[in-house]
């Protein structure tokens, strides 16, 4: 048989989706474990139980200086940003993704001006932000704003022009006026592309809430990394870039599940990562 | 061609054509109320355009189409009911959404959506629609869910429901197994003497146009350039009442419709 038509059983492909990890935790314990030997005051490759414990510290007992409990302050402030900006960049792309793909002035109005702005490196903007916004919360949602809005915009308009023709000929031809058409026609089939929209918008969302937080900040995730970098605290910046990506990977599982669940008719064809 | 009466349908040299090729040319038709038309032709020969002519989702260039002696609307409108060929029905709604869709567009402006009485009421039409359509059995399923002669029945019956003069259908049954579409010609037919509709269809088989039609129109090129085929458009070159449907196969010359090749054989006329 071909290897294109074999597929692996659920525990094969249980397996097999572990190795990867499991092959990094090996390669990581013994880099760790040689250095170690070598010198045990080492901090580039700390051991897990050392990342373990500095973890526990970090996540349950109040810090020294300010009596928070620092990964938990971290990771509020980070969430809290990252929502914001996100369910900002989800309202603009919902209604002026719909705007675009669906009305022919709203496209002649504004996809010149989206697909120029969407061209904008983000982080170049970031200096724009802190001078006008100042360096509180404002600059850093801003930037998470910038950084998605755009091509979330641009994906949804997309998916708005490619709902087949016929569907909103039938839809007229059934007397329904464009606002009705944009209601019960374009908005329900949105929603899935909206998810995936955000689910592709949070990959960018992170790195913009990262730097944002690396330059100018007094808590969060991305502070605390570049905070502790000066003293080489591997110990922390480890388990921190686990953490996060543990929250990421978690987000992203969840939307694909409330995609899946919310609107079923959606993921009746095909496979989808 | 027509009979007695005012005409219901009228093409007036209808002329069409895209990036100055000429798709259509000189079309003039007049259809009565309650006929069954079908268009056959070669592929590429404007029938699909001539469809969407009659549908308003195009303008042509010139001449013009009235129904009952008016200028039609320059984009659909629920006079004139339409199944395509695919996507004529909505895939995030069931079935039985879908077949309540119309009248929630029709009795609700703001929200498109009915409660209380009025909403019973769309339901018991909706019901007796989805007996008559056969899909009872089917209801909280989505289009992807079912065979695509069911997808054309939810789509006739989702536009029937809104009780259009005129029925457009664009090759509706062109993807269904031969089986499915001889219960299809049962069903449309029937549909079509209870509702007291005009039927405009586009296919390609031909049997099909003899067995459903009261008129068959064939679309065809009159003038062919063998230096350059996009030179000409096509327009009606036989319009038959099927009253004596073995008269009117005896009067087209064998061959008709088969698929143009183009290619130095034609005569020009």
């Amino acid at each position: 048989m071909r290897l294109m038509n074999r597929n692996p059983s659920r525990t094969t492909a249980l397996f097999l989706g572990l190795l990867p990890f499991a092959l990094l935790a090996i390669v990581y314990v013994l880099a760790s474990a040689a250095r170690l030997a070598d010198n045990p005051a080492d901090k580039l490759l700390p051991s897990l139980s050392t990342m373990a414990e500095t973890f526990r510290i970090m996540a349950f007992e109040e810090d020294v200086r300010s009596g928070d409990r620092l990964l938990w302050l971290d990771t509020a402030a980070s969430l809290w940003r990252l929502g914001l900006g996100l369910a900002i960049s989800a309202t603009l792309s919902l209604f002026i993704g719909i705007f675009i793909g669906f009305l022919p002035y709203g496209r002649a109005f504004l996809a010149p001006f989206i697909s120029a702005f969407s061209m904008i490196p983000p982080i170049t903007v970031l200096p724009i932000l802190f001078i006008v916004l100042g360096l509180g919360e404002a600059s850093k949602i801003g930037l998470i704003v910038v950084g998605t809005a755009p091509l979330m915009i641009r994906s949804l308009a997309q998916t708005v022009l490619s709902i087949p023709r016929e569907e909103m000929v039938k839809a007229q031809t059934l007397g329904a006026s464009s606002w009705q058409i944009a209601l019960r026609v374009v908005l329900p089939q949105i929603w899935p592309a909206l998810i995936t929209a955000i689910r592709m918008g949070l990959i960018s969302a992170w790195i913009f809430l990262i730097s944002a937080e690396a330059i100018a900040s007094t808590e969060g995730l991305g502070y605390r990394i570049f905070l502790v970098r000066r003293y080489l605290a591997m110990d922390v910046i480890v388990p921190y870039v686990a953490w996060i990506t543990l929250i990421a990977y978690l987000t992203d599982r969840l939307l694909a599940l409330l995609s899946r669940r919310a609107f079923r008719w959606a993921h009746l064809q095909g496979d989808a990562l | 061609m027509s009979g007695a009466g005012k005409a219901f349908v009228e093409a007036r040299g209808i002329h069409v054509s895209y990036d100055g090729n000429p798709i259509l040319e000189r079309v003039h038709m007049s259809v009565d109320r309650g006929a069954f038309v079908t268009i056959v032709g070669a592929s590429g020969c404007g029938k699909s355009t001539f469809l969407r002519l009659l549908l308003g989702q195009e303008t042509p260039q010139k001449g013009e189409i009235l129904v009952d002696g008016k200028k039609i609307a320059a984009e659909p409108d629920p006079d004139r009911g339409v199944v395509f060929q695919k996507y004529s029905v909505f895939p995030h709604l069931t079935v039985w959404q879908n077949l309540l869709l119309p009248a929630e567009i029709g009795g609700s402006p703001f929200l498109a959506r009915l409660f209380g009485a009025a909403r019973r009421h769309a339901e018991e039409a909706a019901e007796e629609m989805l007996v008559e359509i056969g899909l009872s059995h089917a209801r909280n399923r989505y289009p992807a869910q079912l065979s695509g002669g069911m997808q054309q029945r939810l789509a006739i019956g989702q536009t029937l429901l809104k009780k259009p003069r005129i029925l457009l259908l664009d090759e509706p049954f062109g993807a269904l197994d031969p089986g499915i579409r001889a219960d299809m010609h049962v069903l449309i037919t029937e549909l079509w003497r209870s509702c007291g509709m005009t039927v405009f269809m586009v296919t390609h088989d031909i049997q099909e146009a003899f067995k459903l039609g009261t008129r068959i129109l064939v679309f065809d090129k009159v003038r062919h350039d063998p230096h350059a085929p996009e030179r000409f458009g096509a327009t009606i070159t036989y319009d038959l009442p099927l009253d004596h449907k073995a008269k009117a196969a005896a009067a087209l010359p064998p061959g008709i419709l088969k698929t143009h090749s183009h290619q130095g054989v034609d005569v020009h006329a």
